[in-house]
């Protein structure tokens, strides 16, 4: 037999044997492991609320709720629901992802240049959401005093998944005013809350800290329903 | 910049070094074929491989047979992979394993798929959650994801014992340096981090996709899939393939800041470890370390760069009336196309991690980096991938740097170059010089057919660069271009992730089409730039193994010294700063330069 003959027939025998070991037993045998070992990390760290799957703690959300409009139906737009930032809640980072914000389902970058007209526009668009959300119907802000140069980035620039879970506590500190005046609350309580869902840095140094937004929403209304 | 950002880029060069030492002393063991630790339990299943591939693992081969089995064991798996990938939506596939019922990519996308998953490249066109069934990613993708990386390793194992072989012409045997490398080297790796990612929060399921009902009466849903397993070999392996679109920016693959610093550490500790292993394979270590200090010091330096850029922020921030500077609660900076846990430093240092090494993973967007910022991922790549490099290529593209060198070194003192005492001549020479010079050639040749035709510009994004017709012709259009191609030639994979190469209206496939210029171009380079420099560092191997080894005298220069190592650096900065300088002028220096919006 001449070398590449051999070497065809152990090439092809080789394919077979690697694809079964490191694409099939590897795979299933980590799953299968993840499954038994750590289930609630390996199924995506799921959040119920009276029986119903309400998110993953790790997938950001939208707090955005549907806008109804005069016949008392939600209003569609292209055949997509309108919506509008929910006061009420915690507002999570600006998501790029396709077919609407925080689509867990189609991951995307928002692919703004640093130095492209477009991404500054995107940028004043967003500050002036910001503020007006973060102002009361009197017109006063309800953290008194914000301006746009106060406003943390995180609030403003689009996350790089699309699906951050997390914002800032200088962002979350911000919001909790209105948090505070629209739900009765007590500013220390609403910053004790975002203490509590604050995770520190990695190994004390690695990253930043960073508060989970849908955790800190479900808290949120369990303080206000009485039930924590 | 926070003291905890510089503190992460200092805290991981250490944890590195002394976790590679250990390993490169290990692998060493493994490719000389002693006895290591888990020898009693591999060794049965490494003579049960040999004999299901009716392997003689014992056979020696010359640069020629080794290099001949390498090409068509990768032409079996290229075969392999487009099957896979063109039959995911066929008969024989359970539904299990494809549970959204996706077709298979189109023919043009599926081209440059398997080529760059072949080449260890894994430049992506497509999304993985939108594109790809777990059968693919699994049988498909990570399959390629372990024997690229194989390979790699296997061409420097053979360079060096050509290097330092001093009989014969054999450069050892493919198929046993195959098997030991999955079974020794990146098996126990890949199981072990896996196991720990996936305790993290990577997850590791076979489900269909969650339906999420929101507390605000919205509907999310949610990709799921065997995770874990896929993004441990991605980034052991400089693979950088991500499963979902984003790579490890999606906090399925990349959940807290703990495994954000503990994946960089992935990434670098083979091609580190390699290093380490070329000093003990040579019998004298400080071979190793004088490599080591070049390549450490180039990456802090590149870390530092973008760390400082990217805190900076960007002139769209500055121009929108934001602040970036620290403030309580906030670690500021460009923040765009960043994710909150990883913060700026730990998005910079992942983004030099990956693109000193032929990784191509991201956590962050490098679209969205400031023009120094990335300029950096630029320059790594200028340096074509030998600071560090990818598990294998990093190590032998570096070791033809190095007979560069000490040819140049010799010409400056006048004596006949010598490297571990063989006499280094014209042959080894033109193909060194042959075998550096191919991946700039591909990258630079790509770019200009990518820019000059209309066929390259459709891939360029709108979106990303400016509005209506200025669009293309902006920095930020050529930075796009330059960048595909750059790290297609360099088996990378990282990209401005608004060029595109795949228009997929819907989720699945249906009705997507690809770009077929940019496929096929980018599928060509990729092919190219991999295996034409393999070939030539074999042929390199070939032509030093049978040299005869003179003792070392008082007139020769040394290799192992900090005189050497420097020579070195200059020598790598010069062929790529040469190469590429008027290029990046075009692109990312500009941009980084005048701060002006376009």
């Amino acid at each position: 037999m001449k070398t590449w003959q051999r070497d065809t027939i152990t090439s092809i025998l080789a394919i077979i044997v690697f694809a079964i070991l490191t694409g099939l037993i590897y795979p299933l045998a980590i799953t299968g492991i993840s499954q038994v070992a750590f289930p609630g990390d390996a199924n995506g760290q799921q959040i119920h609320l009276d029986g119903k799957l309400v998110g993953s703690k790790s997938i950001g959300q939208s707090f955005a709720r549907p806008v109804i409009g005069k016949n008392g139906k939600p209003e569609e737009k292209e055949e997509e629901l309108v919506t509008e930032p929910d006061p009420r809640y915690f507002q999570s980072r600006p998501s790029a992802t396709e077919g609407g914000a925080y689509n867990a389902a189609a991951s995307t970058f928002s692919n703004h240049g640093p130095n492209s007209v477009k991404t500054k526009e995107a940028d004043e668009e967003k500050i002036k959401a910001y503020l007006e959300l973060n102002t009361a119907p009197n017109k006063q802000e309800y953290d008194p005093g914000l301006t746009v140069a106060r406003i943390p980035v995180d609030a403003v620039n689009s996350s790089a998944s699309g699906l951050d879970p997390d914002i800032s506590k200088a962002n979350a500190w911000i919001q909790a005013h209105r948090i505070a005046a629209i739900r009765d609350l007590s500013l220390a309580t609403v910053d004790g809350l975002i203490a509590k869902y604050t995770s520190g840095r990695g190994l004390g140094f690695s990253g930043e800290e960073a508060v989970n937004v849908l955790e800190l929403n479900l808290a949120l209304d369990r303080v206000t329903r009485g039930t924590s | 910049m926070t003291f905890a950002g510089w503190f992460t880029i200092g805290a991981f060069a250490v944890v590195l070094t002394v976790l590679a030492l250990p390993l490169g002393t290990y692998m060493a063991k493994v490719y000389t074929g002693d006895r290591v630790f888990l020898s009693p339990i591999l060794s049965g299943p490494e003579r049960f491989l040999y004999r299901l591939m009716r392997v003689d693992a014992e056979r020696q081969q010359d640069w020629k047979s080794y290099a001949k089995s390498l090409l068509i064991f990768s032409l079996a798996g290229w075969l392999f992979l487009y099957f896979v990938l063109r039959t995911q939506d066929a008969f024989f596939v359970p539904h299990a394993l494809n549970p959204l019922g996706y077709h298979s990519p189109p023919a043009n996308v599926t081209f440059n798929i398997v080529s760059s998953f072949l080449t260890n490249t894994n430049w992506q066109y497509y999304g993985g959650e939108t594109t790809m069934s777990y059968l693919s990613q699994m049988i498909g993708l990570t399959v390629q994801n372990w024997l690229s990386a194989g390979v790699g390793i296997v061409v420097a194992v053979a360079l060096i014992r050509g290097i330092v072989g001093r009989s014969g012409k054999g450069l050892g045997n493919f198929w046993h340096d195959m098997v030991r490398t999955i079974l020794y080297v990146l098996g126990p790796l890949s199981v072990i981090s896996a196991l720990v990612i996936a305790s993290q929060g990577v997850i590791a399921n076979l489900s269909t996709y969650l339906t999420v009902h929101t507390i605000t009466g919205l509907e999310q849903k949610i990709a799921m899939g065997p995770v874990a397993s896929q993004e441990a070999i991605k980034d052991l392996g400089s693979n950088g393939g991500g499963f979902f679109n984003v790579n490890a920016a999606h906090p399925f693959e990349n959940p807290t800041s703990f495994t954000n610093f503990f994946l960089i550490l992935l990434v670098l500790i083979i091609p580190a470890a390699l290093i380490f292993m070329y000093g003990r394979m040579t019998g004298n270590r400080r071979q190793g370390y004088a490599i080591y200090a070049v390549v450490i010091f180039m990456f802090l330096g590149g870390a530092s760069v973008a760390y400082i850029a990217e805190a900076h922020g960007s002139p769209a921030q500055h121009a929108a009336g934001l602040h970036t500077g620290v403030i309580a609660g906030s670690g500021g900076g460009n923040l765009e196309g960043k994710e909150q846990r990883n913060g700026i430093a730990g998005s910079a240092l992942f983004d030099v991690a990956t693109t000193v090494t032929s990784n191509g993973s991201v956590n962050s967007s490098i679209e969205s980096y400031t023009g120094i910022g990335g300029a950096v991922p630029f320059a790594n790549l200028s340096a074509s991938e030998v600071i560090f490099g990818g598990v294998g290529t990093g190590l032998y593209s570096i070791l033809l740097y190095v007979l560069l060198a000490v040819f140049i070194g010799g010409l400056m003192v006048g004596r006949t170059p010598e490297w571990l005492g063989k006499k280094i001549e014209a042959r080894e020479i033109k193909l060194a010089g042959l075998g550096i010079l191919i991946t700039p050639l591909a990258a630079l040749f790509g770019t200009a057919l990518a820019v000059a035709t209309k066929g390259g510009r459709a891939s360029i994004s709108e979106v990303a660069t400016s509005a209506g017709k200025l669009g293309i012709h902006t920095p930020q259009a050529f930075s796009e271009s330059f960048y595909a191609y750059l790290s297609q030639a360099n088996n990378n994979g990282s990209a401005f992730p608004g060029y595109t190469g795949l228009i997929q209206p819907n989720a699945g496939n249906l009705g997507a089409h690809g770009i077929t210029f940019a496929d096929v171009l980018g599928g060509l380079v990729m092919l190219f730039s991999r295996y034409a420099p393999i070939l030539f560092a074999l042929a390199v191997a070939g032509a030093l193994v049978g040299k005869r080894v003179t003792p070392a005298g008082l007139g020769t220069m040394r290799t192992d010294n900090g005189t050497f190592a420097v020579l070195l650096i200059g020598v790598i900065i010069l062929v790529g700063a040469l190469t590429f300088f008027p290029a990046l002028l075009l692109g990312p220096i500009v941009q980084g330069l005048t701060g002006h919006l376009y």
